[in-house]
């Protein structure tokens, strides 16, 4: 052992400042959960602190704030199941279906751009076109519905800009891990099933949908453990004090109470709740895929 | 391959659906880049537009004369620099010795990565720790937190694993040392690999909102994506820009565009290099696990 260390000293070195960040920023704040079940004292740090048990969570479970939020989460991410997860596979099968492959290689360019823009610039974007009075969507609408439109401060309106950022910001990039796989269907099936008399949307339906759908599955269980991740700085940036009550997720939640309040211990309860859930989720996904004979993740 | 009459009109269809959403991704830049160089009784006037009447740079050299702006610009260049630096190197430097299947503890360690990516600590301890370290306020806070990307981790592993192991066995019988192979045999060759990191790290550092939000309270530490916030999303125009100028109305409707439009196009200069790397070296390195 000890001849085999000396043999890759040199590579050891390499690994020190890897590990060594690992340790401080990934490891010591896994240890630092612990304060969840602690009063979290500055002076008196992650060991120094006395234990409460429980506390915060039950705190948090009989918190009339706990239905609120987690209501929202749970909105927001059954719109994201419905509207944001099915979209880049219609559009990779139609993008699939283009014959001309420089209109094939325009559309992608130009709808993978917004996933390389920030949340801070589609945030942006948002409250010029959305503005009340002075943007241009709100205008056209305004004239179209002969209504006065307040899109950013109306709660109706918040989890419908969410989607619709989601939307504009993930669709064109989704779609590269489906056209990717698509990329590896074997020619051969369809030129058979066209021997076999298929048409196009038999094709479709027959050789290329089953060939993503171990893709979709993957997907779907990623989407599962993320089911409560909503995605901090695109809530947080839309959120202010008129939609509140629709906005507050457990990401912008835990933020709140944490950062601006100071409640430290506590909001460590709820990000632990929920990255106790994300697991449970993901593995629970992924045991359902696998019983259905389906490939899971792992 | 031919085509039946109702294939040709789902042909025409698909290409009319597949061009709108492509305009629908683009409109926006061009109507903000319209609006940034036009003058602000046109933006008070016209609700859309993809061509000013008249094309002027007021707000650009208004926006460039603020010291506020222009110190969020600069610190935000030079923490994307710094920061993408020591981000591949601290990547680069662990990546190499986990891609030695000999080495010792090699799987703990994979292990122990890979929980990182499933679970972890969260945002109240992280935050914590930087505070006991006494970063809140300083730039380390933007870099430090997260200098190595876990994903990013594997798929430069698996780059180095896929390097033909004679070629370093080679060297080394040549008399190289370790740190030599690494540094003669094996960085020379991953250079693909090293500018796609550098560029997915700087547009992530570049981008990041959350961590200034976070770490800096100091308004005179702000990156521009802080900045660009301050000016569009709570409209607050006076305290971002510091000291108005008392004899110059400043075109307050245009700055909002023109902020916007300085904070996206390195990302857009970038972006063809982005779209050439990521399709292969992202995708390939992942699925290979």
């Amino acid at each position: 052992m000890m001849t085999q260390v000396v043999r890759y000293r040199w590579l050891f070195v390499l690994l020190l400042p890897g590990l060594a960040y690992f340790a401080i920023f990934k490891y010591a704040p896994m240890y630092g959960v612990t304060i969840a079940f602690q009063d979290y004292l500055p002076f008196l740090g992650f060991t120094g602190s006395p234990w409460v048990g429980l506390k915060h969570f039950e705190n948090l479970f009989s918190s009339p704030d706990f239905p609120r939020v987690l209501g929202n989460t749970l909105i927001l991410a059954g719109l994201n199941a419905v509207f944001v997860f099915p979209a880049p596979i219609v559009v990779a099968l139609l993008l699939n279906e283009v014959r001309l492959n420089v209109l094939k290689r325009a559309v992608q360019s130009a709808i993978y751009i917004p996933h390389f823009l920030s949340w801070t610039i589609v945030a942006a974007l948002t409250y010029l076109l959305f503005a009340l009075d002075v943007g241009p969507i709100t205008q056209a609408m305004n004239s179209l519905f002969g209504e006065r439109f307040d899109f950013l401060a109306d709660p109706d309106w918040f989890r419908p800009l969410v989607v619709l950022q989601t939307l504009w910001k993930s669709t064109g990039w989704g779609t590269i891990i489906y056209l990717a796989a698509l990329a590896g269907v074997d020619p051969n099936l369809y030129e058979a099933a066209r021997i076999d008399g298929a048409g196009r949307w038999q094709q479709m339906w027959h050789v290329t949908l089953p060939a993503i759908r171990s893709t979709i599955v993957i997907m779907t269980i990623l989407l599962a453990g993320n089911l409560l991740d909503t995605g901090f700085e695109q809530i947080y940036l839309l959120t202010n004090s008129l939609n509140r009550s629709v906005a507050e997720v457990f990401d912008t939640y835990v933020y709140f109470l944490g950062i601006t309040q100071g409640a430290y211990s506590y909001s460590t309860a709820v990000g632990l709740f929920k990255a106790v859930v994300g697991i449970v989720l993901i593995y629970g996904v992924n045991w359902v895929a696998r019983r259905f004979g389906q490939t899971g993740l792992f | 391959m031919k085509n039946t009459p109702l294939g040709r009109v789902f042909d025409a269809f698909n290409a009319v659906v597949l061009v709108g959403l492509a305009v629908v991704t683009v409109l926006p830049f061009i109507y903000v880049t319209a609006g940034s160089f036009a003058k602000e009784s046109e933006l008070a006037e016209r609700a859309f537009f993809l061509w000013p009447r008249e094309v002027v740079t007021d707000t650009y050299r208004y926006i460039f004369s603020t010291d506020t702006f222009m110190r969020s610009l600069i610190v935000t260049i030079a923490v994307t620099a710094v920061g993408t630096l020591i981000q591949v190197l601290l990547t680069f430097t662990m990546g190499y010795p986990l891609s030695r299947r000999s080495l010792p503890g090699r799987n703990v360690l994979l292990s122990l990565i890979i929980f990182t990516m499933v679970f972890s600590g969260g945002l109240i301890p992280t935050y914590l720790i930087v505070r006991e370290l006494g970063m809140l306020d300083t730039y380390w806070a933007l870099v430090l937190p997260m200098a190595i990307n876990p994903f990013y981790l594997i798929i430069v592993k698996n780059f180095f694993q896929e390097l033909p192991e004679e070629l370093q066995e080679a060297a080394m019988i040549d008399g190289c040392s370790e740190l030599g192979v690494f540094w003669r045999i094996v960085l020379p060759l991953s250079k693909p690999i090293l500018a796609t990191m550098a560029l997915f790290y700087a547009v992530a550092i570049w981008n990041d909102f959350m961590s200034p939000l976070l770490y800096i309270d100091d308004s005179s530490k702000w990156t521009l994506q802080m900045f660009v916030r301050q000016m569009t999303v709570s409209s607050d125009m006076a305290n971002t820009l510091g000291q108005l100028d008392p004899n110059y109305e400043p075109p307050e409707q245009g700055l909002k565009f023109s902020v916007i439009v300085i904070a996206t196009v390195p990302i857009l200069l970038l972006y063809p290099f982005l779209q050439k790397h990521f399709a292969k070296g992202m995708l390939i390195g992942s699925v290979k696990g």
